[in-house]
C-alpha cells in the first residue's frame, strides 16, 4: 500500500511539473501570436501618424503672371497653387508670394513668410520695406534683414520665364533651422 | 414604496458591486486641516469634465474639414442655438483649466507635496500640464479661421528650431510641405483623440496615487519627511486625526469647482468667446496673428528675447524647463516641506510669478508690433512750433513720417505705434544732423533709412522732426 501511495504521489508530481511545463509553453505561444499579430497591425496606424514623412515632395512650376503685368522696380503679391493642391484643401490650396521685378530685369519671388515665426509679412511700397506684423522683423525690398528678431533673409522660390509667363516652382512651407 | 426602491437598490448595488467599488474612495481618511488647499486639483478635473462634455457638444456641429471647418465655425457663432454660448463656455473652461493647472501645481511646490513618496504624483502632473498647454494650443487651432492658420505657421517655425529633425517636426505637424488639406484633420485627431486619451490615463494614475499615497498633511516648520519613517508616521497620523473624504473634503470641492463653473458662465455671458478672424487662407495676408491669452506668453517672449540666442533658446527653454519640472522630487525629495523654511524655493515662486504675470501682459499689449491702422498724421496734430521750419517742410515732413513706415512704429502726440520711441518731443534731444545719422544708419530694431529716402526727403523729414518739442 504504501509503496503504491508513494507512486501515486510521484506520478502526480510528475504530472504537476509537466503541466506547468505546458503551460508555460502555451502562455508563451499565445503571447508571441498576440505581439505578432499587434506589432503587423500597428503598421498602418503608425504609417498614418507618419505619413507625411513618408510621402515625396513634388515640385511644380506653377504660372503666376504675365511680364508686363509687373513693371520694373515693382513688388507685387501672387498666387499659385500648392504642391499638394488637393480640392478638400478648400482655400488653403493656394499660397503666396511677394514678386518683385528688379531693377537689372530679373525676378524675385520672396516668401511671404517671416523667417522669424512665420507670420506673413506686408510689403510696404512708399516705404519700400516687407514688414511683419508678429514681433517687428523688418526686411529690405531685396529680403535683407532690415530690423528686429528675423535671422535670416526672406526666403525666395525660384522663378523662371516662359514665353513671356513668370513661373515660380512650389516649395515646402520655409522653415528657419538653427 | 420606500422599502421597494431601498430593496431595488439594495440588489442592484449587490449585484454591479458599485459600493464595493466607490467606498473605499469616498470614505478614504484624510488630514482634518487645510482642506481647502486641496481644492484647485479637483478643480482642474471638474474644469476637465466641463471641457470633454462641452468638446462633445461642440463636436456635433463642427466639421474638421480644412474647406468647411471655418463656415461651421461661423454657423456655431451665429445661428446655431446656444452654439455661441457653447463655444465661450469651452474657451472659459479652457482658461480655467489652465489657470488651476498652474494654481494647483504652484500650491504643491509651495507646500512640497511632492517629496517622498508622492513623487510620481508629481511627475504625472508635470505630464497633465504638458497635455494641457497642447490642447490649449491645439483647441486655437481647431478654430480654423486666418488666426488659426498662421498660429499653425508659426507652431511649425517653433518646432523647426529642433536641432537636425526640426523639419521633419514640422513637416509631421502641418502634414506635408504646407498648411493644406491634412493639417486641419490632424489637428482635430490631436485634439479630440489622442491627447485626451492621454489625459484620461494619466489623470486616472494622478487619482489613484492621491489615493495610494493618501493626501498630503499640511507642512508643518521642522517636522522632516524621512523616507524610511514617513509611511508610517503618515498612517499613525491619519488614525489619530483623520476625517473621511466624504463629505468633509468633497463639499469644499464641489463649492469651489461650482464658483469657478459659474464664473465661466459668467464669462461666456459677458465676455463671449474670442471673435472669429478673416477666413483661413495663405493669400490673405493682412493679418496679425495673435495668440489666446494664455500662449500670449510665449508670444511675448519671442519678441523680447535677445535675437542672437533666439533660435537657440527656443528648443533649450522648453527641454529646460521640462526637464527641471521633471527632476524636482528628486533633486530635494525628503526634509523639509514648510514654505517658511524653504526661502529659497519661494523666491523661485515669486520670481517665476513675476516673470509669468509681466509676459502676460506685455503680450497682451504687445508694442513690439508695428501699428498698421495707425491713423495718419496731420499737419494740425503735429502742432509746430520749431524754429526755422517752413511750413513746406512741415506739411511734407507729416507725409513723410506716415508713407515712409516710421508711423507705424513711432509716435507723434498719441498718433502711432509704440514699437519704438515716442517722438513727441525728439527735438529736445537730438538735433537735425543728429536726426540725420539716426535715419540713414537705422539700428536695433529700426532699418537703416540710407537706401530708401531721398536725399532731400531725408533732409525734410529730419527737419521736420527737429521742430516736434
Ligand atoms: S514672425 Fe516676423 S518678427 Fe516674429
Amino acid at each position: 500500500m504504501n509503496t503504491n501511495d508513494d507512486i501515486e504521489l510521484k506520478l502526480k508530481q510528475e504530472a504537476d511539473e509537466a503541466n506547468i511545463g505546458r503551460a508555460e509553453f502555451i502562455t508563451r505561444v499565445s503571447l508571441s501570436i498576440a505581439a505578432i499579430s499587434a506589432a503587423v497591425m500597428a503598421v498602418p496606424v503608425v504609417a498614418a501618424l507618419v505619413a507625411p514623412l513618408l510621402e515625396r515632395n513634388r515640385t511644380f512650376w506653377r504660372t503666376v503672371g504675365h511680364i508686363d503685368d509687373f513693371p520694373v522696380g515693382t513688388t507685387r503679391l501672387v498666387n499659385f497653387d500648392n504642391a499638394d493642391a488637393e480640392q478638400y484643401a478648400g482655400m488653403l490650396t493656394r499660397s503666396a508670394a511677394w514678386l518683385r521685378h528688379n531693377e537689372d530685369q530679373t525676378f524675385t519671388a520672396f516668401a511671404v513668410n517671416c523667417t522669424h515665426l512665420g507670420c506673413p509679412v506686408r510689403w510696404e511700397e512708399k516705404a519700400q520695406l516687407f514688414m511683419c506684423p508678429c514681433h517687428g522683423g523688418v526686411y529690405y525690398k531685396d529680403g535683407t534683414v532690415a530690423a528686429g528678431p528675423p535671422p535670416k533673409r526672406l526666403p525666395e522660390y525660384k522663378v523662371r520665364i516662359n514665353n513671356q509667363e513668370i513661373q515660380l516652382e512650389t516649395a515646402p512651407l520655409p522653415i528657419t533651422n538653427i | 414604496m420606500k422599502r421597494f426602491f431601498k430593496r431595488l437598490w439594495h440588489w442592484f448595488d449587490d449585484r454591479a458591486g458599485i459600493s464595493v467599488l466607490l467606498k473605499p474612495l469616498i470614505d478614504h481618511p484624510v488630514p482634518p486641516r487645510g482642506l481647502w488647499t486641496y481644492v484647485f486639483g479637483s478643480a482642474t478635473l471638474f474644469m476637465f469634465t466641463v471641457q470633454v462634455v462641452t468638446g462633445v457638444a461642440l463636436s456635433l456641429l463642427y466639421q474638421p474639414s480644412s474647406t468647411t471647418a471655418y463656415h461651421s465655425l461661423e454657423f456655431i457663432t451665429y445661428q446655431a442655438k446656444f452654439g455661441n454660448a457653447l463655444r465661450s463656455i469651452h474657451f472659459y473652461g479652457a482658461s480655467a483649466m489652465i489657470i488651476m493647472v498652474g494654481v494647483h501645481m504652484i500650491q504643491t511646490y509651495i507646500t512640497a507635496s511632492y517629496k517622498y513618496p508622492r513623487e510620481m504624483n508629481w511627475i504625472s502632473g508635470v505630464f497633465l500640464l504638458i497635455f494641457t498647454i497642447f490642447m490649449g494650443f491645439t483647441g486655437q487651432l481647431l478654430r480654423w479661421d486666418s488666426n488659426g492658420v498662421w498660429s499653425s505657421v508659426v507652431a511649425a517655425q517653433q518646432l523647426g528650431r529642433v536641432p537636425f529633425i526640426g523639419t521633419y517636426l514640422a513637416r509631421l505637424l502641418l502634414g506635408g510641405d504646407t498648411i493644406g488639406g491634412q493639417s486641419l484633420t490632424r489637428f482635430f485627431s490631436y485634439h479630440v483623440f489622442i491627447v485626451p486619451a492621454f489625459i484620461f490615463i494619466f489623470i486616472g494614475l494622478h487619482l489613484w496615487l492621491v489615493f495610494r499615497h493618501g493626501i498630503s498633511e499640511l507642512p508643518k516648520a521642522g517636522r522632516l519627511v524621512d523616507p524610511k519613517t514617513y509611511r508610517k508616521w503618515y498612517e499613525d497620523f491619519l488614525k489619530k486625526y483623520s476625517v473621511p473624504f466624504w463629505p468633509h473634503a468633497a463639499w469644499r470641492d464641489v463649492l469651489f469647482s461650482s464658483i469657478i463653473v459659474i464664473l465661466i458662465i459668467l464669462f461666456a455671458w459677458l465676455k463671449g468667446a474670442p471673435p472669429l478672424t478673416d477666413s483661413p487662407s495663405l493669400t490673405s495676408i493682412h493679418t496679425s496673428p495673435a495668440p489666446d491669452w494664455y500662449m500670449v506668453l510665449f508670444f511675448a517672449l519671442f519678441a523680447l528675447m535677445p535675437h542672437k540666442v533666439e533660435s537657440i533658446a527656443m528648443t533649450i527653454g522648453p527641454l529646460l524647463t521640462v526637464i527641471i519640472l521633471f527632476c524636482i522630487p528628486f533633486l530635494s525629495n525628503r526634509g523639509e516641506r514648510s514654505p517658511i523654511r524653504r526661502p529659497w524655493a519661494m523666491f523661485g515662486v515669486i520670481c517665476v510669478l513675476v516673470f509669468v504675470i509681466s509676459l502676460l501682459l506685455l503680450g497682451l499689449k504687445h508694442p513690439w508690433s508695428a501699428d498698421f491702422d495707425a491713423k495718419p498724421l496731420t499737419v494740425a496734430v503735429a502742432r509746430p512750433g520749431g524754429i526755422g521750419a517752413t511750413d513746406s517742410t512741415v506739411s511734407r515732413g507729416v507725409q513723410l513720417f506716415y508713407n515712409k513706415g516710421c508711423e507705424y512704429c513711432h509716435t507723434i502726440n498719441t498718433y502711432g505705434g509704440k514699437a519704438g520711441p515716442d517722438l513727441s518731443t525728439v527735438g529736445n534731444r537730438l538735433t537735425t544732423q543728429a536726426l540725420v545719422i539716426r535715419i540713414v544708419n537705422g539700428g536695433g530694431n529700426m532699418p537703416a533709412y540710407g537706401g530708401i529716402l531721398s536725399t532731400k526727403d531725408l533732409q525734410t523729414l529730419a527737419s521736420f522732426l527737429s521742430t516736434q518739442k
